[in-house]
C-alpha cells in the first residue's frame, strides 16, 4: 500500500509538478515546431510516451545489468542513443504498417523523436541523476515524462490554435510569441511547485 | 585565376558568416533551444555550454566530412549520432575532471548536446555535402553564433535577477533584483522577446 502511494505520487510529480517542458526545457523543439493542431499535438505525445516508456525501460535494464557490471559506464550515451533510435524505429515501422494517414501527416517530426530532448534526457535522469533502483519505479517514472509532454504539447496546441484569430504584432507572429505564451504557462505550472517533492 | 581565387574566399567567407546572423541557430532558425533556455541564468555556464557546443560540432563536422562518400544513406543518421555521442562524451568527462563545479551546475545538459538538432542538422546540411575546410568553418560560424546568442540571453537574465554580471555589479545600488528572470519564465519571456525584436531588426533592413 505504502509502495503504490509512493508511486502514485512519483508519477504525478514528474507529470505536473517537475513538468520536462516546464521546469527542465527538454524537448521544446517539437513544442514549438509542431504544435499547431491539436489532433496531431495528441498523436505526437502519445508516440513519445510509448518511446519514453520503451527506451526508459530498456536503457534502464541495459545499464543495471550490463553496463555497470562490466564498468562499461563510459559508452553509456552510446547506447542509450542507439536503444533510443532503435525504439523510435520500431514505433515508425509500426505507425507506418497500422495507421498510414497519421504516417504521412506527421513526415519528418515522426523520425525526429529520436532527437527529442525529452526521452535522452529522461534516459539520463533515470539512470544518473535520480538513479531509481527498480523497474516498476522506471517503467512508472518513464511513462510520467512522456505524458508530462503529452499534455504540455496538447495545452500549448489548444491555446495556438486560438492565437490564430488574436492580433499579433507583424513580427512577433509565430515563434516569438509562443515562447511568450509559453512562458506565461509555466508560470502557471509554477504554482504546483512544492506541492510533492 | 585571380577570379578563382577571390571565389573560393567568397565562398569560405560566406560559410564562416552564415551562422553568425544571417541563419543564427537561435534567433533565426530556432533549433537547440534546450540548452538556450535551461544554461543562460548566468553568463558562465552559459559560455561553457556555447565552448562545448563549438568543440562538438566541429569535431562532428570534421568527421562526417571525411566519412560522406563511406556511409549508406540510410545509416547516415545513425552514424552521425554515434560520431557526436562519441565527442560529447570526451566533452563531458573533460569538464567532469577539470571543471567539476561547472559541470554539476550544468547537469544533464551537457550530455543532452547529442540531441541538439543543430549539430544533426548541419551534419546533414553541410559537412554530409562539404569539404573538409567549408565543413570546419561552417562549424565554428554555427558554434559561434550559438554561443553569442546564449551570451547575450545570460546577460540580460544575470543582469536583471542579481544586477551582477561575472560578480561585477552594475546596477544602481537601490536596484531591486528581478527574481522571475532566473525561473523558467523569465527563459521563455526574454527569449520570445529577442527573437521578436531580431525580425523587427531583419524586416527594416530589407524594406
Amino acid at each position: 500500500m505504502n509502495q503504490t502511494y509512493a508511486l502514485i505520487m512519483a508519477f504525478l510529480s514528474v507529470v505536473i509538478v517537475n513538468n520536462f517542458v516546464f521546469t527542465k526545457f527538454l524537448g521544446i523543439c517539437p513544442y514549438l515546431g509542431v504544435s499547431g493542431r491539436l489532433d496531431m499535438a495528441l498523436g505526437m505525445g502519445l508516440a513519445v510516451t510509448f518511446v519514453t516508456t520503451l527506451s526508459g525501460v530498456l536503457t534502464w535494464l541495459v545499464s543495471t545489468y550490463v553496463l555497470v557490471p562490466f564498468h562499461l559506464e563510459i559508452t553509456q550515451y552510446l547506447c542509450y542513443i542507439t536503444i533510443i533510435a532503435g525504439a523510435v524505429q520500431l514505433v515508425e515501422m509500426y505507425i507506418r504498417k497500422f495507421f498510414p494517414v497519421l504516417y504521412k501527416s506527421f513526415g519528418i517530426f515522426l523520425p525526429l523523436i529520436s532527437t527529442n530532448c525529452v526521452i535522452l534526457g529522461l534516459c539520463l535522469f533515470i539512470n544518473i541523476f535520480w538513479a531509481t533502483n527498480n523497474l516498476l519505479e522506471t517503467a512508472v517514472l518513464s511513462s510520467g515524462a512522456g505524458m508530462g509532454f503529452a499534455l504540455a504539447i496538447c495545452i500549448m496546441a489548444a491555446i495556438r490554435e486560438n492565437l490564430v484569430m488574436s492580433d499579433v504584432p507583424e513580427s512577433f507572429k509565430g515563434a516569438p510569441i509562443t515562447l511568450i505564451t509559453a512562458g506565461l504557462l509555466t508560470l502557471a505550472f509554477m504554482g504546483f511547485a512544492g506541492m510533492i517533492k | 585565376m585571380a577570379n578563382e581565387h577571390s571565389a573560393a574566399d567568397t565562398q569560405y567567407f560566406r560559410a564562416f558568416t552564415t551562422g553568425l546572423w544571417r541563419e543564427n541557430p537561435t534567433f533565426r532558425l530556432l533549433i537547440g533551444m534546450c540548452p538556450v533556455l535551461a544554461v543562460t541564468t548566468a553568463v558562465k555556464p552559459a559560455l561553457t555550454m556555447g565552448l562545448s557546443v563549438i568543440f562538438v560540432l566541429v569535431c562532428s563536422n570534421i568527421v562526417v566530412s571525411l566519412i560522406r562518400n563511406l556511409v549508406k544513406p540510410h545509416l547516415r543518421i545513425i552514424m552521425f549520432t554515434l560520431a557526436i555521442s562519441t565527442f560529447v562524451t570526451i566533452a563531458d568527462l573533460y569538464l567532469k575532471a577539470f571543471q567539476p563545479q561547472m559541470s554539476e551546475a550544468l547537469g544533464p545538459y551537457v550530455p543532452l548536446i547529442i540531441v541538439n538538432c543543430l549539430i544533426i542538422f548541419r551534419a546533414e546540411a553541410c559537412a554530409s555535402k562539404s569539404s573538409l575546410t567549408i565543413s570546419i568553418l561552417d562549424g565554428i560560424s554555427f558554434g559561434g553564433g550559438f554561443t553569442i546568442a546564449l551570451c547575450i540571453l545570460a546577460a540580460i537574465r544575470e543582469l536583471l535577477a542579481t544586477g551582477k554580471i561575472f560578480d561585477v555589479s552594475l546596477m544602481p545600488s537601490d536596484y531591486v533584483p528581478l527574481l522571475a528572470m532566473q525561473m523558467p519564465v523569465g527563459a521563455f519571456v526574454t527569449l520570445g522577446l529577442l527573437v521578436g525584436l531580431s525580425n523587427l531588426l531583419i524586416k527594416e533592413r530589407t524594406s
